[in-house]
């Protein structure tokens, strides 16, 4: 997906351009200062956050998280500008059947390890990463700690 | 169309090939600062691959804050780093604050403000003196560990406490500052802008300090950004970034202060955009001294806050003085959070640790990986 480079993008070209590009796969959910939220379907995250790195300059992964949501999961990735400051929220959700998403390792090496711990905490798998292992927990752990049906001491 | 491959710096090769080695640092040596461990595969003594284990640490920590209710996360936010223990509270603070959706007195911004640059010093100083001992230079570390403690009486004139600092609230903070903490803190900073001096005039004149620092754990400004390193390390590789300026939080935008910024993306660059920053700390906490004499004695420097927070979603990211920090609430409307997730800086740079020490000697490996300033307590979470 190749076009124009928008160097220092503002927050409404920024939105005017995603709405415009991937009309149908990902909705603009709200804008602040410095803020774009964006939701966005499983399939298409990886061709959005290729366009955003490669023509929107967003060059830095600032985090790559999941949140259970008991009825399904989310990945939530933090995109950053270094000429702006602004930061896209790029939200995506996973039947919890079927915890899987394009890796985009390889769009930012920094996410790398965010998937790693994403999937060691969450158990969601990152397809195409280049070495998706347990990072914080022992390997011979079987459960995802972070899941809400994990329960602490104290609660239910 | 950006490129995504970015060039790699030509490594050195060894010219007698011998069988490679893998050479285990860590989790207890000199080098590691804290428990983590760096693999790294050895062709007589260059490193030809490497890679970074961490997780020693790890105790669940934002699992556990979906256990406790929001005051209570406060003294536990202390314990994510202890060498600048006020920046993780104020964060956790400043994420709950925006997710109730409230502004807190202008006297309690300023004073965080402050706080968190003592916080900056003082890990930058913290920083130093690991440098010093590193690259085996032992006045190094006593000097800066010396000049390091004036901060920490300063810590507790402001509220009592050393290390663990327990000071942000939600809604402001615990304590007002007094007449004679305003003293003290002028003091303290006009006599270190002076001492700091005899630290970096025995780097800087050091020849063997300065070779060994200059050209190693080179990055270009492309492939800091792709890899995600935040913080001094990144300014000293070209990137001008700072949260603190570009993306401003409480009233850093009232604040006159400079970011140093260094184009030649080595140890060296990384060393001098830290010692730049004591500087411009030390003219932020002048700045804000007189900030709060200005609002005087008698104003607000604490709100009272509900303690249920309301279903939504918030985040702030704030300058950490290892990096970019960032955390992520949701919430659910009851006293607990549902979700906090924290974004460590160091979590990141220590990721890229195979990029920075590939193709350097071994030799230079300690010298390197202090730039990055590990600290493993927020790392592992």
């Amino acid at each position: 997906m190749s076009g124009e480079i928008y160097q220092a993008p503002s927050v409404q070209e920024i939105s005017d351009l995603l709405r415009d590009k991937f009309s149908g796969k990902a909705e603009i959910t709200g804008t602040g200062e410095r803020r774009v939220y964006v939701k966005a379907d499983r399939d298409s995250v990886y061709d959005l956050c290729v366009y955003i790195h490669d023509n929107l300059t967003f060059e830095h992964a600032t985090s790559i998280m999941g949140n259970d949501m008991k009825d399904h999961m989310e990945v939530i990735y933090h995109l950053s500008n270094y000429y702006t400051g602004v930061i896209i929220e790029l939200t995506t959700d996973l039947p919890a059947d079927d915890l899987h998403v394009r890796s985009v390792a390889d769009i930012w090496v920094g996410g790398n390890w965010h998937e790693r711990e994403t999937y060691e905490l969450f158990g969601i798998v990152f397809d195409g990463h280049p070495k998706l292992e347990r990072l914080l927990t022992p390997d011979t752990y079987e459960f995802y700690p972070f899941r809400k049906s994990y329960k602490l001491r104290g609660q239910e | 169309m950006m490129s995504r491959d970015v060039i790699d710096i030509k490594a050195e090769t060894s010219a007698l090939h011998t069988d490679k080695m893998w050479v285990i640092m860590g989790p207890q040596h000199p080098f590691s600062h804290g428990l983590w461990t760096l693999k790294a595969q050895l062709d007589g003594e260059i490193v030809t691959d490497a890679e970074p284990i961490i997780g020693y640490l790890h105790r669940g920590w934002e699992k556990e804050c979906e256990n406790r209710t929001y005051p209570k996360i406060i003294p536990m936010a202390d314990r994510l780093c202890y060498a600048a223990s006020m920046t993780y509270t104020h964060l956790y603070c400043m994420t709950v604050e925006k997710a109730l959706g409230i502004d807190i007195p202008e006297k309690a911004k300023y004073i965080r403000i402050m706080a968190d640059e003592i916080c900056r010093i003082q890990s930058h100083l913290m920083w130093l003196a690991a440098v010093g001992t590193d690259l085996g230079n032992l006045t190094v570390f006593l000097w800066a560990m010396r000049e390091r403690e004036f901060f920490m009486d300063l810590n507790v004139r402001m509220c009592g406490a050393r290390m663990t600092t327990n000071f942000p609230r939600i809604g402001g903070v615990r304590n007002d500052i007094d007449e004679e903490f305003m003293m003290f803190a002028t003091r303290c900073v006009e006599r270190f802008e002076k001492a700091i001096w005899d630290i970096i005039s025995m780097i800087d004149d050091s020849s063997i300090f300065v070779s060994r620092m200059k050209g190693t754990g080179v990055l270009t400004r492309e492939k800091c950004a792709n890899l995600g390193i935040t913080g001094p390390a990144m300014r000293g590789t070209g990137v001008d970034f700072d949260v603190r300026r570009d993306d401003p939080y409480d009233n850093y935008d009232q604040i006159d202060f400079d970011v140093p910024v260094l184009k030649e993306g080595d140890s060296y660059a990384r060393y001098r955009v830290r010692i730049e920053e004591l500087f411009q700390s030390c003219r932020i906490i002048k700045q804000t001294l007189q900030k709060v004499k200005a609002i005087g004695k008698n104003a607000p420097y604490r709100l009272k806050v509900p303690s249920k927070v309301p279903a939504g979603r918030s985040f702030v990211r704030m300058e950490d003085p290892r990096g970019e920090s960032m955390m992520y609430l949701v919430s659910d409307g009851s006293d607990k959070p549902y979700r906090l997730k924290v974004r460590s800086p160091i979590f990141v740079n220590v990721s890229a640790a195979k990029p920075l020490v590939l193709g350097s000697r071994i030799a230079d490996v300690p010298a390197i990986m202090a730039m990055i300033d590990m600290c493993l307590g927020e790392t592992d979470r």
